[in-house]
């Protein structure tokens, strides 16, 4: 199992070798001079020569390539033109908000997909299924900050349930965390639970017409039992897969909902950051999803040989 | 076929859409300035002549008619989800017959679309339009890059699963130049896949240009979609959401429909998909 695990990651390394030439090319290939495109169009000649100096891009590409990617592995991520702070203190502050609004989607959407997909499935074709499948088909459509204006207008403004936007720390008080987190963990999971419902029905359905349910239901094990250990179980390798592919939307989605809900975290430092032209640090986020993503995956494929034992050599 | 007759309706709105309101979408009028819908307004033409127009759906912080806007941003979107489907499927299908086909091409693309595939969709677009000016052709490359990869991803495992064929092997020994393979025989196996996928791409599309246009990369406001006019509408929302619930309500039931299209032709045109999603 070992063998597999160090496979996986050897495999994960081009990819990552390739995203980080893709993320160093976009500036570098765009029509115009890099420098004076940084230095913004009220610069003058002496201050784009300046900035060409200071990035290195007077020198041939393969070692400003390298140069970046040395910085890097000392955790030299550059510094922000446009917040005056290096790059690597901009990412840690604003990290903890991402990650506790990832956590609490994914761990939401799970909650609720699994059982609505193997819910439906056990129930193919009765009004119950019906609404799973309409509802997922739903999720899938409406766009995400549409939800979460949505959820917004009927729980904060019109029923002052929860507070519109803002995120408080975890230092801060858990209570009044999870509190803040509650609309836009709901608005991101809208389409991660529509599409983790359908997969897990589609995936439950095939388990379920196989011999060995049969058999566990002949011995009379409860219903519940069947549908857990033998079914589920069975079924759980295309959903896994799913879910780390869902993470990409996930992604996506955080850097919209933070957007909406004023979230201080990596999603609107992003977006932030374009708008400001700032290189540097859409560099160094788009680089962090990616390896995310990346290694989402691989723990995705290494989670098979867990789940299914003939996986894995 | 539901979701068909959605789309038809939608599609003649953008179409038709000067037939359908007077009022120019961007005429700003500071007077008239976030009504509610249903306002009346008296118009005075320079002939003096008055006429009253109603605006369904209320005006947005600028005194543009929300219901004009929202019908031309019809245009906008439909343009950018078809542009983006055709393209995306067009490069893709070049790519992926091609990589299919020889093995060793194989191995160097499929490298090059995992590493593409890597980087979340929106994170690339958002990147690709903010590295050149905005505008309509930026935003339609800026979406279909991301897209690329799937649809490469689809062709070649069609490709792989046809190259074994008897009747591509018979065109070998015949003497058939590979192009005319690759056209005649291959790619029409590939056409009822790439049609439902097609649709999918579109529904994306459309969202990520809302998206786009929503966190102000996207479109310049000049030119209304409804992602443009949900991101005017976002500071005033407490108060005025009809901004943000019409062009709201009609992004959400074209991307439905569009879903739904997509899954009506994936039952009729391929049933052996419908049951892998």
């Amino acid at each position: 199992m070992l063998a597999y695990i160090a496979k996986r990651l050897l495999a994960t390394i081009p990819v990552m070798a390739l995203v980080a030439v893709f993320v160093f090319a976009l500036l570098r290939l765009t029509p115009g001079d890099p420098a004076a495109i940084i230095a913004g169009s009220a610069a003058t000649t002496q201050d784009v020569a300046a900035i060409r100096v200071k990035l290195g891009l007077d020198q041939p590409l393969v070692a400003q390539f390298l140069v970046w990617l040395g910085n890097m592995a000392r955790g030299d991520f550059g510094e922000s033109f446009f917040f005056k702070k290096t790059v690597a203190s901009l990412v840690a502050d604003r990290i903890e908000p991402t990650l506790m609004l990832s956590l609490t989607t994914m761990t939401l959407s799970i909650a609720i997909a699994v059982p609505l997909g193997v819910l439906a499935a056990y129930r193919q074709g009765t009004w119950i299924d019906r609404i799973v499948m309409g509802f997922s088909v739903l999720g899938f459509s409406v766009p995400v900050f549409v939800i979460g204006y949505l959820l917004i207008y009927v729980f904060a403004i019109e029923l002052n349930w929860l507070p519109v936007q803002g995120y408080q720390s975890l230092r801060d008080g858990v209570a009044g965390c999870l509190l803040r987190l509650v609309l836009p963990s709901l608005t991101l999971s809208v389409i991660y639970v529509a599409l983790i419902a359908r997969i897990t029905r589609t995936s439950v359905l095939e388990v379920l017409g196989e011999d060995y349910i049969r058999t566990a239901r002949a011995k009379g094990l409860a219903e519940r039992v069947v549908l857990t250990r033998h079914a589920l179980r069975n079924a759980a390798v295309p959903i896994v897969t799913v879910i780390g592919i869902g993470v990409a939307l996930l992604i996506g989605g955080v850097v919209v909902t933070e957007s909406v809900f004023s979230i201080p975290g990596l999603g609107r430092l992003t977006v932030d950051a374009v708008l400001a032209r700032d290189y540097p640090t859409v560099q160094a986020v788009i680089l962090l999803f990616s390896f995310a993503y990346v290694l989402v995956n691989l723990l995705v494929d290494v989670s098979y040989t867990a789940l299914d034992p003939r996986i894995g050599y | 076929m539901v979701g068909a007759l959605i789309l038809l309706v939608i599609c003649s709105i953008g179409l038709a859409a000067p037939l359908l309101t007077p009022l120019d979408p961007g005429a700003i009028d500071p007077a008239f300035r976030n009504k509610v819908p249903g306002t009346e307004q008296t118009v005075r033409a320079a002939d003096g002549t008055k006429t009253t127009v109603t605006h369904w759906m209320g005006t947005d912080s600028l005194g543009r008619d929300v219901y004009a806007r929202v019908i031309y941003g019809a245009r906008a979107s439909l343009t950018v989800g078809i542009a983006v489907a055709a393209i995306s499927v067009a490069i893709g299908l070049g790519i992926g017959l091609v990589a299919g086909y020889f093995r060793w091409v194989d191995a160097i693309v499929m490298r090059f679309m995992d590493g593409l595939m890597a980087i979340p969709a929106i994170l690339l677009a958002i990147a690709l339009v903010s590295l050149s000016s905005a505008g309509l052709a930026i935003v339609i490359v800026a979406i279909v890059v991301p897209e690329i990869p799937r649809v490469v991803r689809l062709v070649r495992s069609v490709v792989l699963s046809i190259r074994e064929e008897p009747y591509v092997e018979a065109a070998i020994a015949v003497g058939t130049r590979t192009p005319l393979i690759l056209v005649r025989h291959v790619l029409p196996n590939t056409v009822a896949p790439l049609i439902v996928q097609a649709t999918y791409i579109a529904a994306t599309a459309i969202l990520i240009e809302a998206i786009l246009s929503f966190l102000g990369v996207g479109i310049p406001p000049q030119t209304p979609t409804w992602g443009n006019i949900m991101a005017e509408g976002r500071t005033l929302f407490r108060v005025f959401p009809h901004n943000i619930l019409y062009p709201g309500i009609f992004l959400a039931l074209t991307v439905l429909a569009v879903n739904m299209l997509g899954d009506g032709l994936r039952d009729t045109l391929d049933p052996r998909m419908s049951k892998r999603l």
